[in-house]
């Protein structure tokens, strides 16, 4: 098993590598000098001709990226004009609060999803697996943007149940009830859709497996109905199931720059789209490689979850 | 599930029904999806035609007009311009960016799936590389990176979504091309030299041609919601052009005032996605055949009983008295008959060999017992199942399931398979212990240790925390006799318990159930195509064919003396070692499909034997001596004492 780890960080490697040849292509697609692009059409030529010289933007393509490389392995990823403070401290800062988020719509989704994905299963044709299906066929068709805003039309504005926006209590300024009730729309609107993706899979999955010899062997042994369902079938699917939930933590990721925008959620996602908007490009930059690099770790964890639950792979 | 339901429901009775509608309902479902988007395609299409009013046109002093206001059906926004125009203006413009950004994914996509396909080795290798780097990114922080480098703007979000999704393309289209590469059209197109352009253009691409397209439909409605999502985010189009995302993304500011202007263009990105969304699935379920079959379908907790009466209680009640049994498999509007009116008797103590060809209907016989016949499609269509008297067939599904695997447990055929593979076997014989006894974990655990050691395996304790696929296939199946036996039950039904084993494993697991049944006192039912194996095992013999008894009676005297032809003929077909010369008899012809069984014998076709009465009426199991019976007009015999 420790091997296994290893093994599997030793080959995240190349990948966080490529991510960050990937953005640093991606940053030299900008048009124009991008001293100025970095710190606006307003700056001072000194101060342009300074990062300029800082960033090491005189010398040649290779090298510009070795030298980028070499700064972000020493944790330096440069000053966000904008904030005018190091790009890694507001990104970790910023990103605890997307972490919130995104962990605890995981979380909902996840049960959620397997929960009726099983239910469906169990009770295939039924009404419960009618009622589930369509269900989640609204579901996965509903923007998550637009249902966050008619949720907050709903519960904030109509029926005042929930705040509108305003979480501060991960940055110190409230307590526990006061971020689950600030969590509970964001984290709900953003769950939704994969929600209705992992049901629909964990449904076929349950499907395929139910119909397995085991399956026969549980009942034949007496195993009662529930545990047939639950951990018979559920544990074989959760195979196929996991490795749905971990594309799907890039889909809520993905998801979280918009529900964070609608519930003005002080995360990572809101800071990447007003910093482009106001042209921030080293914190751009440092973001989009800091939360890419974290989410292959996250990838690194499913598939060992998964050797955890399959003891067929590691062998 | 079904505890404890007996009558099947309406439906279940007609499937076939049941899947039509089923059918007809998702196509309904697809067929509502094609017409709205056929309606939204035509009102964005014809946009210009339509007697909109200027989209851009703009009036304050009409601004936040509520919908069906005069003049302003679905109401203005904050600059007083008419929502219904800007609604549709808006709807052509993120349908033809999503369409756009879909064909140069599409396109860039299969340009590097179909070279890393074509070319394989290192090109194929670092293409595809560079692809997974793609994918390592969460979609949409790749694509904030583009626009964050290209500038805001619809053409830049355009671009961004494109090139997210080309990744997706390009996976796919590569496998396929991968296939085609060294397929025989290609070969010869380079034989006759024909450049690797050209080879790529006309020879591959009309082949992938369906793959890309089917892509871009599965796709098409995410690009839509992307962009959109861009949009509302304002990357996307900037003022005062706006598609669905950014209309959407300017009526967030007054969504407390005035809602009307989020919610509309909301419902029509909605409606679009849902649209799309139903339409695919409404595809892929009709090309699905696997869906048609009612293939995935799972089978219940037990076998669905539908029969009209119940035989009345044997004069003679054995452990097991299977009476008239008859179990069906109902597939769409075909009935196939396994069983039509299977009798057996074990009692306690005794080895009865249940032996048949495949198809005959030995298995279902086995797993009709406990009702473990995968239903749907199976349907048990009358008979009886008494064990000690009691009928199971029709009792509540929680005393079924205190019978299965304590009185009456199962050995299977294939181990792997019938072994859960993400559990330890000892685990998985404790559950079998507590599934019906109130013991301790570590009670039950010494108890499978007992087990695993009186079935012979070496080192039980070490291998208790084996996975399945960590034992031998031999091994395997000593953990499926452990289960079987943990509850001290009174029959085991072994299903062809030693058919996927080698032969040297198949005498040892034969013989270590011959101790435990001697040693124990256990009846079993034993299932197999194999009459070496009866010899050794078994008191007496039943012979299936088309899933009837045909011939019962004492083992030896069956072998001895086979009195129906058919089980004459099975006999004669196994070869026996040290008699070289001994000419082995195949039999003519098949078992009959036992959809299609003739009337009379079923063996009559092949039978060479058959008169025109074996081929009429129905053939009764008749007495043949004092403890034979046998279902034949012409029963042979060697000896003169048949009473037939």
């Amino acid at each position: 098993m420790g091997s296994y780890i290893l093994k599997r960080l030793l080959a995240a490697i190349p990948v966080i590598l490529g991510i960050t040849v990937i953005v640093f292509l991606i940053m030299s697609l900008i048009p124009g000098d991008p001293a100025t692009a970095i710190l606006g059409s307003y700056a001072t030529p000194e101060n342009v001709e300074k990062l300029n010289r800082d960033l090491g933007l005189d010398k040649p393509l290779v090298q510009q990226y070795f030298i980028w490389l070499g700064n972000m392995l020493q944790g330096d990823f440069g000053r966000s004009f904008s904030l005018n403070r190091p790009v890694l401290d507001e990104v970790l800062e910023r990103f605890g609060a997307t972490l919130v988020l995104a962990g605890t719509s995981l979380v909902i989704c996840s049960i959620l999803g397997i929960i009726a994905g099983v239910v469906s299963a169990a009770r295939q044709y039924g009404v419960a697996d009618k009622a589930i299906t369509f269900i989640v066929l609204i579901g996965i068709s509903i923007p998550s943007f637009f249902l966050g805003m008619m949720m907050i039309l709903l519960f904030a504005v109509n029926l005042r149940w929930l705040p509108v926006s305003g979480m501060y209590a991960i940055y110190g300024g409230g307590d526990l009830p006061d971020l689950i009730r600030h969590l509970l729309m964001p984290a709900t609107a953003l769950a939704v859709v994969a929600t209705g993706v992992i049901a629909r899979l964990s449904r076929s999955a349950m499907l395929e497996v139910l119909r397995q010899d085991f399956i026969r062997t549980a009942r034949a042994k007496g195993v009662t109905e529930r545990n047939v369902i639950w951990r018979h079938a559920l544990k074989a699917a959760m195979v196929s199931i996991i490795p749905v939930i971990g594309v799907q933590a890039g889909f809520v990721l993905s998801g979280a720059v918009y529900i964070e925008t609608v519930f003005q959620w002080p995360g990572v996602g809101r800071m990447l789209v007003t910093a482009i908007l106001t042209r921030d490009i080293l914190l751009v930059q440092g973001g989009v490689v800091i939360v890419a690099a974290c989410y292959v770790l996250f990838n690194l964890a499913v598939d060992v979850a998964q050797s955890l639950l399959d003891p067929r792979v590691t062998t | 599930m079904t505890a404890g339901d007996v009558a099947p429901t309406p439906q279940r009775r007609r499937p076939a029904a049941g899947a039509f509608l089923k059918l007809f309902l998702r196509n309904r479902l697809a067929a509502a999806g094609a017409i709205l988007l056929t309606a939204v395609v035509l009102l964005s299409v014809l946009a210009p035609l339509l007697p909109l009013q200027d989209p851009y046109a703009q009036d304050t002093a009409q601004k936040f007009l509520r919908p069906f206001s005069p003049g302003h059906l679905l109401g203005t926004d904050h600059l007083g311009r008419d929502i219904l125009s800007r609604l549709i203006w808006g709807t052509r413009l993120s349908l033809v960016v999503g369409l756009v950004a879909s064909f140069g994914a599409a396109f860039f996509g299969s340009v590097i799936g179909i070279t890393a396909g074509y070319f394989g080795g290192r090109t194929d290798n670092w293409l595809m590389r560079a692809i997974d780097m793609l994918m390592a990114f969460p979609y949409i922080l790749l694509a904030l990176a583009i626009v964050a480098a290209l500038g805001p703007g619809l053409v830049n979000a355009l671009i961004a979504v494109a090139v997210v999704n080309i990744p997706f393309f390009a996976r796919n289209i590569r496998g396929v091309t991968v296939t085609l590469a060294h397929k025989e059209f290609v070969d010869a197109a380079r034989l006759a030299g024909m450049t690797d352009l050209r080879i790529m253009v006309s020879e591959i691409l009309p082949n992938v041609l369906p793959v890309i397209v089917i892509a871009m439909s599965t796709t098409v409605g995410w690009m839509i919601l992307e962009t959109a999502g861009l949009s509302f985010l304002g990357l996307g189009s900037q003022p005062p052009v706006a598609d669905l995302g950014s209309m959407l993304g300017e009526g967030r500011n007054a969504l407390i005032t005035d809602p009307h202007a989020s919610i509309v263009p909301g419902l029509m990105i909605f409606v679009i996605v849902m649209s799309v969304n139903l339409l695919g699935d409404g595809i892929r379920d009709a090309l699905d055949p696997r869906l048609r079959s009612g293939a995935l379908t799972r089978p219940m907790a037990r076998t669905i009983v539908d029969r009209n009466a119940v035989p009345q209680p044997p004069a003679d009640p054995a452990l097991l008295n299977v009476q008239e049994l008859r179990t069906e498999f109902r597939v769409g509007s075909r009935t196939l008959k396994a069983l039509s009116g299977v009798t057996l008797q074990v009692r306690p103590g005794e080895c009865l060999g249940l032996i048949g060809e495949s198809g005959s209907g030995k298995s279902v016989t086995a797993l009709s017992v406990m009702g473990l016949v995968a239903s749907p499609p199976g349907v048990i269509a009358g008979g009886a199942v008494r064990y000690a008297g009691t009928e199971v067939l029709g009792a509540p599904f929680s005393e079924l399931r205190k019978l299965r695997g304590d009185r009456i447990s199962y050995i299977f055929q294939d181990p792997l398979a019938t072994l859960h593979p993400l559990y330890r076997v000892g685990d998985q014989i404790v559950e079998a212990i507590q599934a019906h006894h109130a013991v301790s974990k570590s009670k039950a655990r010494a108890r499978a240790l007992e087990l695993l050691e009186a079935v012979r395996i070496p080192n039980a304790s070490s291998r208790i925390d084996n996975f399945p696929h960590e034992l031998s296939g031999g091994m395997r199946q000593r953990v499926g006799i452990a289960m079987a036996l943990v509850n001290e039950p009174d029959l085991i039904i072994a299903d062809e318990p030693t058919t996927a084993l080698d032969v040297t494993v198949q005498a040892q697991i034969l013989s270590l159930l011959d101790d435990l049944r001697r040693e124990r006192g256990v009846a079993i039912l034993f299932i197999t195509h194999d009459f070496g194996v009866v010899a050794q095992l078994c008191d007496r013999i039943a012979v299936m064919y088309a899933g009837r008894i045909v011939e019962t009676g004492p083992t030896a005297a069956i072998l001895a003396d086979p009195a129906h032809p058919y089980t004459r003929r099975l006999i004669a077909c196994v070869p026996e070692l040290g008699e070289g010369q001994r000419e082995l008899h195949a039999i003519p012809g098949l078992p009959p499909a036992v959809d299609d069984l003739p009337p009379g014998c079923a063996f009559a076709p092949r039978c060479d034997k058959a008169q025109p009465a074996c081929r009429t009426g129905e053939i009764p199991l008749d007495a043949f001596g004092s403890e034979r019976a046998v279902r034949c007009l012409f029963p042979e015999s060697d000896q003169a004492g048949g009473a037939a």
